[in-house]
């Protein structure tokens, strides 16, 4: 598919002439940030990749404000975070934002990666975009697990231990490979050391996948609602003003959810027992992960052996990597599939219950639930996504962008056009 | 027809095992039993510290808890600090000057011991952690300077603790050399029952009761483990009025430039 | 906005009222990114631990004539020295004229003890540490650069611009001072 290209910068002012025939980056910028043709009728869930920008600066700026008064050394590091939130000016907002920062990355990746798995956006043409938006949440994890640590209360230090320690089930080399990450035969100095070089290494990588994954973006052009490509000039708009003011206004929103945790109930996703110092002598009751981490290690657990269940651990996320050419089908949108639709709701389900298991000790009922709901998510990727592709008889399609949009804003005679007329071919290669 | 069969069956998979979770709740829940829910002036969006109950928390705190719980991230500076218990600075440096710092080196490479100043943190009852589980039977008594935001419940939890002791535990319990709690987690635990009606003399007319100091010193541990609430609590309510400010400007500009787009 | 003018949205109609929507949203969110720079920039001034610490007492009842010794103020060095006669009476013998930071003995040697100098130790140029009884004005002499101050800690040669610093301190007792 050839998407409908850019226009082009044409620099009026002598002094932008001068300066496009030098350092053209006003010429590279207009066609990608202000003019790039943008379908028209993307819904609020687009805007989600503007607000994760958005929380990825925060993090950085407030990350590196904090890596100015945090001591990565485990006698001081506990109380060089209470430091922060007594003594540094600002700093308990500082804090607060980075750690409840952490939790509102991932609320926004998870609408974002299930607005994709809806609406079918990591289909052909746009696999790689959708890999490397997988990478990035992979990176996230590795990220938000590393910065969990630094705070070295308890959580910290015996989620590090038992996350460490699943590299053990590897044969042959688990010890070794355990030995080396940790730089010592436990959780210690070293290892935090390590992990806050790492935290704050990780999301200068992240920014750069970022980067590829919008120019992967900006080759095919967004998806839309509908899944039918774009054709015409007339099914898109220029990114600004139109998307820009629309992401900003959702921004804002949802600076509005974030402020509500930071001020008014800035611990409430956090764990107790992280504000008690690490002590490697007492284990907590239960050593839950943050939230965002709670379905991975609902499918860790639900397996009965050690290195079974990290393979199946990776496997969900690994699972997500093929995901483009497990689902067979030829229409994009799940709005125009109807046993998708079904599927992809029950879906949502089971990772939320799985999130919830992910809490729960691993006993008993929970155990057997978690099975039936990990049995379920890995169904859903290698049995469904095949299988319906074959059987389910999809709604027809609209014939562009333009005439759906008109269809649905009363143009009640191309609508019904598009309805009889729409043996559309389906979208897939155009 | 099949593929609705289908849905259905998997949505009863999935029902079931909700349900054996919900199940598994009830089970699990039996431990200790939920802290008394307190109506602290604290709590909501709009709450503030009483300064009268900080103060007295903190005299609860200093005569009935400080013999065996530090507070090592708190200065008595702090005490003096807005959104506090409200004391001058000069009750600050009689309050200091009543604790002893050990400090030093001195120039013979020697450690001395002087009067608290306000600088200083409060001093650890005991040099290190083994010497307080030595002291204690083997239990430390945890540090008090994020205990508020360290345990389930927050203070709820700790208010509950501390009027939740039975003189003998229930039939058929047995917590040997410990004492019942209803609200500790497997009811046993190894702090005697720390406050007694009329054990801290307060000053200014508020009833000695074990009930009025448990509440008092769990307030002022809120303060102790959140000493910024009361800023963080003003600024939030600035910042999120300033939002809704903005977002309801960006809903009418966004509004007014798509004005003439059909989507 | 001339993309927007550009894309025909109709709204040519009514400029004024558009534009003051526009201009509104654009100020307050300009306040909202000023408002955030704050406590950005805020947090790398001194902290409440830090201003907490900026007073020191220090013991000199036993410095002899001719002695010096230095301690910890804010994470500088201060020289307290208890000066001989004649290093207080070549101080005195400058003429003011002849120094580019025109300052008298008096005004710096402590009020009750002529011979007690307090000052901060360093230099005031880049901020080294001068040595004592050194340079040439037997007084102190920063090895950096070259700054040499006479016996009052007053700068006479080399590029520092002004004389060591005093600061403020109070005698709590006869022997015991209180610096800052």
């Amino acid at each position: 598919m050839s998407p409908i290209p850019s226009e082009k910068y044409v620099p009026q002012s002598a002094f932008m002439k001068w300066m496009e025939a030098r350092l053209p980056i006003w010429g590279f910028l207009y066609p990608t940030a202000i003019a790039y043709p943008t379908p028209r009728n993307l819904n609020y869930f687009w805007t989600f990749g503007g607000i994760l920008s958005f929380c990825l600066v925060v993090q950085i700026i407030t990350g590196i404000v904090l890596a100015m008064h945090y001591t990565a050394n485990v006698d001081m590091a506990f109380n060089s975070v209470e430091h922060i939130m007594r003594n540094v000016n600002y700093g308990w907002l500082i804090r607060y934002v980075h750690s409840n920062g952490a939790s509102m990355f991932f609320l926004a990746v998870y609408i974002h990666m299930f607005r994709g798995l809806y609406y079918g956006s990591y289909k052909a043409p746009r696999e790689v975009l959708w890999i490397l938006g997988v990478i990035i949440f992979l990176l996230m994890m590795a990220t938000a697990f590393m910065g969990y640590v630094l705070p070295w209360g308890q959580m910290s230090f015996w989620g590090a231990t038992v996350i460490i320690n699943l590299v053990g089930a590897l044969p042959l080399v688990g010890d070794w490979i355990t030995t080396w990450l940790l730089g010592g035969f436990a959780v210690g100095n070293p290892t935090l050391n390590r992990f806050f070089s790492l935290h704050y290494l990780l999301p200068f990588m992240i920014a750069g996948v970022v980067i590829l994954h919008i120019w992967a973006l900006h080759v095919p052009g967004n998806n839309n609602p509908t899944g039918v490509s774009v054709k015409t000039k007339q099914d898109t708009l220029p990114f600004h003003p139109y998307i820009t003011m629309k992401d900003a206004f959702a921004l804002v929103l949802f600076m509005i959810l974030f402020a509500a945790f930071v001020f008014y109930a800035p611990n409430i996703l956090g764990h107790t027992d992280n504000y008690i110092k690490a002590n490697p002598l007492v284990t907590p009751a239960h050593i839950v992960p943050e939230w965002y981490l709670l379905p991975f290690y609902a499918i860790l657990r639900a397996v009965p052996s050690k290195l079974g269940g990290v393979l199946l651990m990776f496997g969900s996320i690994g699972v997500l990597f093929i995901l483009p050419w497990l689902d067979t089908s030829k229409v994009r949108s799940g709005a125009y599939r109807p046993l998708f639709k079904q599927f992809f709701w029950i879906f949502v389900v089971v990772c939320l219950g799985l999130g919830y298991l992910g809490a729960q000790p691993a006993e008993g009922g929970y155990v057997i639930a978690a099975r039936i709901l990990t049995t379920m998510y890995f169904l859903f990727f290698l049995a469904v996504l095949p299988l319906l592709g074959l059987f389910e008889k999809t709604k027809p399609l609209p014939n562009s962008i333009t005439e759906s949009v008109l269809g649905k804003n009363g143009g009640g005679g191309m609508a019904g056009a598009a309805a009889s007329g729409a043996t559309a071919a389906p979208e897939s290669k155009a | 027809m099949i593929k609705t069969l289908r849905l259905r069956a998997l949505a009863t998979v999935l029902g079931v095992a909700l349900g054996l979770g919900a199940v598994g709740v009830v089970h699990a829940a039996g431990e200790a039993e939920p802290p008394i829910a307190v109506d602290w002036s604290f709590s909501g969006p709009f709450g503030r510290f009483d300064r009268a109950q900080l103060q007295r928390g903190f005299q609860v705190y200093k005569e009935s808890c400080a013999a065996c719980h530090g507070m090592e991230l708190v200065a008595f500076r702090n005490l003096a600090d807005p959104g506090g218990p409200g004391f001058t600075e000069e009750q600050v440096k009689v309050i200091a000057a009543d604790y002893t710092i050990e400090d030093g080196p001195d120039d013979l490479g020697d450690m001395f011991e002087r009067p608290g100043e306000p600088k200083d943190r409060f001093p650890s009852p005991f040099p290190n952690e083994n010497a307080a589980a030595a002291a204690n039977g083997g239990a430390v008594p945890p540090d008090f300077s994020v205990i508020a935001k360290a345990r389930a419940g927050g203070t709820d939890y700790i208010y509950s603790l501390m009027v939740g002791y039975e003189d003998e535990p229930p039939a058929g319990v047995d917590v040997g050399d410990k004492y019942y709690n209803h609200y500790f987690p497997g009811h046993a635990i190894a702090m005697a029952p720390p406050l007694f009606d009329e054990g801290v003399e307060y000053t200014d007319g508020t009833p000695m009761t074990v009930d009025n100091y448990a509440k008092d010193v769990s307030a002022f541990l809120m303060w102790a483990a959140e000493p910024k609430m009361e800023e963080r609590k003003r600024i939030g309510f600035q910042v999120i009025i300033y939002l809704i400010l903005l977002s309801a400007l960006l809903y009418f500009t966004k509004r007014k430039i798509w004005s003439a787009i059909d989507h | 906005m001339s993309a927007t003018d550009s894309t025909a949205d109709g709204a040519g109609q009514e400029p004024t009222r558009r534009d003051f929507l526009y201009v509104t949203t654009g100020a307050v969110a300009a306040v909202g990114v000023g408002a955030v720079a704050w406590p950005l920039i805020h947090q790398m001034n001194p902290d409440a631990s830090t201003k907490a610490l900026a007073s020191v007492e220090v013991d000199i009842g036993a410095i002899e004539p001719g002695q010096s010794i230095r301690v910890m103020w804010r994470g500088k060095p201060v020289f307290i020295r208890n000066r001989t006669d004649e290093e207080v009476e070549a101080a005195k013998a400058v003429p003011l004229d002849d120094l580019p930071d025109p300052q008298t003995d008096e005004e710096r040697a402590t009020p009750d003890n002529g011979n007690l100098l307090i000052m901060v130790g360093v230099c005031t140029h880049l901020g080294c540490i001068p040595l004592g009884e050194a340079g040439e004005y037997n007084g102190w002499f920063c090895p950096c650069h070259g700054s040499h101050y006479d016996t009052s800690g007053r700068i006479r040669k080399g590029p520092a611009p002004a004389n060591l610093e005093i600061p403020e301190y109070t005698f709590l007792t006869d022997t015991t001072v209180r610096i800052g």
